[in-house]
């Protein structure tokens, strides 16, 4: 069903009811109409239209050479993009699960993130790298990692991560016309936990920048992906207790949009941070310099953090303990509160 | 496995043929520019050296002995095909057509020495060992999508063989049956590591047939037939055959580079003359009549200016900027990276 909304400028776009994965499915499909230096490749993305159907259909629409199966090797799969990035085409690689990635880290870290630096741009790299991420849905051991830090350290590539459907086709589409390497990393666990009107055509949701989710005024809560809906969960139980919570949605994990985080927390004096990464060199860590570089004077009590623990991701019968819940984070809230 | 995949030999160390196949085509012209590439980057290379014991370059990996397996396959390369290069391959490049001055400034720490000259696709030297196998597979797979006829040609040492990125970038390869090279150049040791530790295989030539592409094992010194093996890869490639996995047993005279003292770890007379690829060209022009003194002395001289220019250039090259670590790790600056800039050209203000 095709619906109407106003879109940027007031002007009446046409939308339509999607997940995220459909509305990462539309995103890509539109560029491949569009753009047709896009390829996309990974492990069971053609026929099989992905594991978690992000690329169902499209390979029977723009071909074999498109929409490519590649061998079960990720180094394989990134290292190839760089060739066909360098030479003209803009690949988007779906790497099947974060957790999969490490066999490419040597390919990402020591050459997508750094032969626009190495040439001085006469070699570029403009290429996306899909990944899902995060716990919470039982799948088995590896599948459920949140290392988005490993790569935010990492200079030379963005880091975007929607929490929605709307902001998922949006980040995807700028990250495929990105001069730069970008990798898109999506929340397994919203990939179909909500529907949502998405414009059916084309849109970008610029790189860089937050968004304020939701207004308050006695304390910021910043998360992104699937974290933004479980601080959704729980600032409405703080808000019954009468805590007025802002909730910033990241959605660009590098570069971090700092403005909206010091505009923020210098209006709320008061900040938790909530991510389901391991707690040590997790990218709350950023945030709290971001706070202490921008906010500092203005703070009422020191910045909090609800984080997944310094383990590893637990096999899924324990994985929920691991999770940040809606319980701890309102214990975060109430402990800045009252400070 | 060796007796499947024999050294192939056009001149024998003395310098006279033992497999007349492409006699007919080896004609002065071919000769000469063999000869005279080889002795440029010979001479390219020395000078690397002493500049380095002189501190005017940084650490330097010598390729001396290595020429006829770069030179012999360099000149294969047309305009329009792409060469991925590792750090011991700049005798491969130059040849090829990359700038004198810009491959001193790489080993003066200057990012200048990886920008290739207009129109020429050469890579930034891998320093990683074996990643740069899967670019060239990517390079080439963009080049059969687009229908063209180039080729992509990747360098790489024995010790690479071990890594997973030759397995991924050799397989990709042969699945998509791409239009590259995988040149290896195979001289006995990975720094210190012997290639009988390396691998337990006879040949590296055999592990081509478990991607089923075309293996082949050639005497790396042997200018002819490093230089006609390649040209059969490469017109192969071109008519869509896809890739070729090329040995060149060869020999590192030097060191790993600069840092390395070989006699660590090797014995000395395995480098001796007999495996010198100049000299045995040298016998073959004089046995066969292309030996020209005049020449020879001319080209020699040409060289050393060429060089001595270079250096020149490399030294009077503008100053390198601070700006410059900052302003190409992405087409716009993040602002807290241009915060940072700013603060540090700041602080260097304040000095």
């Amino acid at each position: 069903m095709t619906t109407q909304l106003k879109g940027p400028n007031h002007k009446i776009v046409a939308t339509k009811q999607m997940t995220m994965i459909q509305a990462i499915n539309d995103g890509m499909k539109l560029m491949l109409e569009e753009d047709d230096r896009i390829i996309i490749l990974g492990e069971d993305i053609g026929k099989n239209g992905g594991v978690f159907r992000a690329t169902e259909g499209l390979q029977e629409v723009f071909g074999e050479d498109r929409v490519v199966d590649t061998p079960l090797s990720e180094a394989g799969i990134i290292g190839t993009s760089i060739g066909l990035a360098v030479n003209g085409f803009r690949p988007v690689a779906e790497i099947q699960f974060l957790g999969f990635i490490y066999p490419a880290y040597e390919q990402i870290m020591t050459h997508v993130s750094r032969i626009r630096m190495r040439s001085r741009s006469h070699f570029t790299v403009p290429m996306v790298i899909r990944a899902p991420y995060g716990a919470g849905i039982r799948a088995p051991e590896i599948h459920s990692d949140s290392t988005e830090a490993l790569f935010t350290h990492m200079p030379g590539i963005k880091v975007v991560c929607a929490s929605n459907p709307y902001d998922a086709k949006g980040l995807l589409i700028a990250a495929m016309e990105d001069p730069d390497p970008v990798l898109v990393l999506e929340t397994m666990k919203n990939y179909r936990s909500k529907r949502e009107e998405v414009p059916v055509g084309k849109y970008t949701v610029e790189i860089g920048k937050g968004k304020i989710v939701k207004e308050g005024t006695d304390v910021t809560i910043i998360a992104w992906g699937a974290m933004v809906t479980v601080v959704e969960k729980a600032v409405e139980q703080a808000e019954s207790k009468g805590i007025s919570c802002e909730i910033i949605d990241l959605r660009t994990l590098y570069p971090i949009d700092r403005d909206i985080i010091a505009k923020s927390v210098q209006k709320t004096t008061r900040a938790v941070i909530v991510h389901e990464a391991h707690h040590t060199g997790g990218l709350g860590n950023d945030i709290i310099s971001i706070i202490n570089d921008t906010a500092f004077l203005y703070l009422r009590a020191p910045v909090e953090r609800v984080t997944g623990f310094d383990v590893p991701v637990p096999f899924y019968a324990l994985e929920n303990h691991y999770l940040p819940t809606p319980a701890r984070i309102v214990e975060g809230i109430e402990k800045v509160v009252h400070f | 496995m060796e007796r499947n995949y024999p050294i192939k030999r056009i001149i024998d160390d003395t310098g006279f043929f033992v497999d007349t196949t492409f006699e007919n085509q080896i004609d002065e012209k071919l000769v000469k520019d063999l000869y005279y590439n080889m002795i440029r980057i010979r001479t390219f290379d020395r000078k690397a050296i002493n500049l380095q014991r002189q501190g005017r370059l940084g650490t330097y990996a010598p390729f001396e002995g290595q020429e006829a397996s770069q030179v012999g396959s360099a000149l294969v390369l047309k305009s329009g095909d792409w060469l991925f290069p590792t750090y011991r391959d700049h005798g491969a490049t130059l040849t090829f057509g990359a700038d004198m001055t810009r491959a001193y400034l790489y080993w003066n720490g200057r990012t200048e020495g990886c920008v290739p000259p207009k129109g020429k696709n050469i890579f930034p030297p891998a320093v990683p060992i074996a990643t740069q196998l899967p670019h060239a597979t990517g390079a080439a797979w963009a080049e059969k999508r687009r229908g063209t006829q180039n080729v992509a040609i990747a360098y790489f040492g024995d010790g690479a063989t071990s890594e997973g990125d030759f397995h991924e970038g050799l397989n990709f390869a042969s699945v998509f049956k791409v239009p590259v090279i995988f040149f290896n150049q195979n001289n006995g040791y990975a720094i210190s590591v012997p290639i009988e530790k390396q691998m337990n295989s006879a040949t590296i030539a055999q592990k081509s047939v478990a991607y089923d592409m075309p293996g082949i094992r050639i005497d790396g010194n042997d200018c002819f037939a490093v230089y006609f093996e390649t040209k059969k890869a490469f017109d192969f490639a071109r008519s869509g055959n896809g890739p070729t996995l090329i040995e060149a047993v060869t020999w590192r005279k030097g060191a790993h580079t600069t840092a390395d003292d070989p006699s660590k770890y090797r014995p000395e007379k395995q480098g001796n003359d007999s495996v010198d690829p100049l000299l045995r060209l040298e016998l073959f022009m004089k046995n066969y009549g292309y030996w020209d003194e005049e020449w020879i002395q001319r080209i020699k001289e040409e060289t050393i200016i060429e060089i001595d220019t270079a250096v020149e250039e490399m030294e009077r090259f503008p100053a390198p900027i601070v700006d410059d670590i900052f302003d190409n790790v992405f087409a716009v600056m993040p602002a807290q990276l241009a915060e940072q800039k700013e603060s540090y050209l700041a602080h260097l203000g304040r000095q």
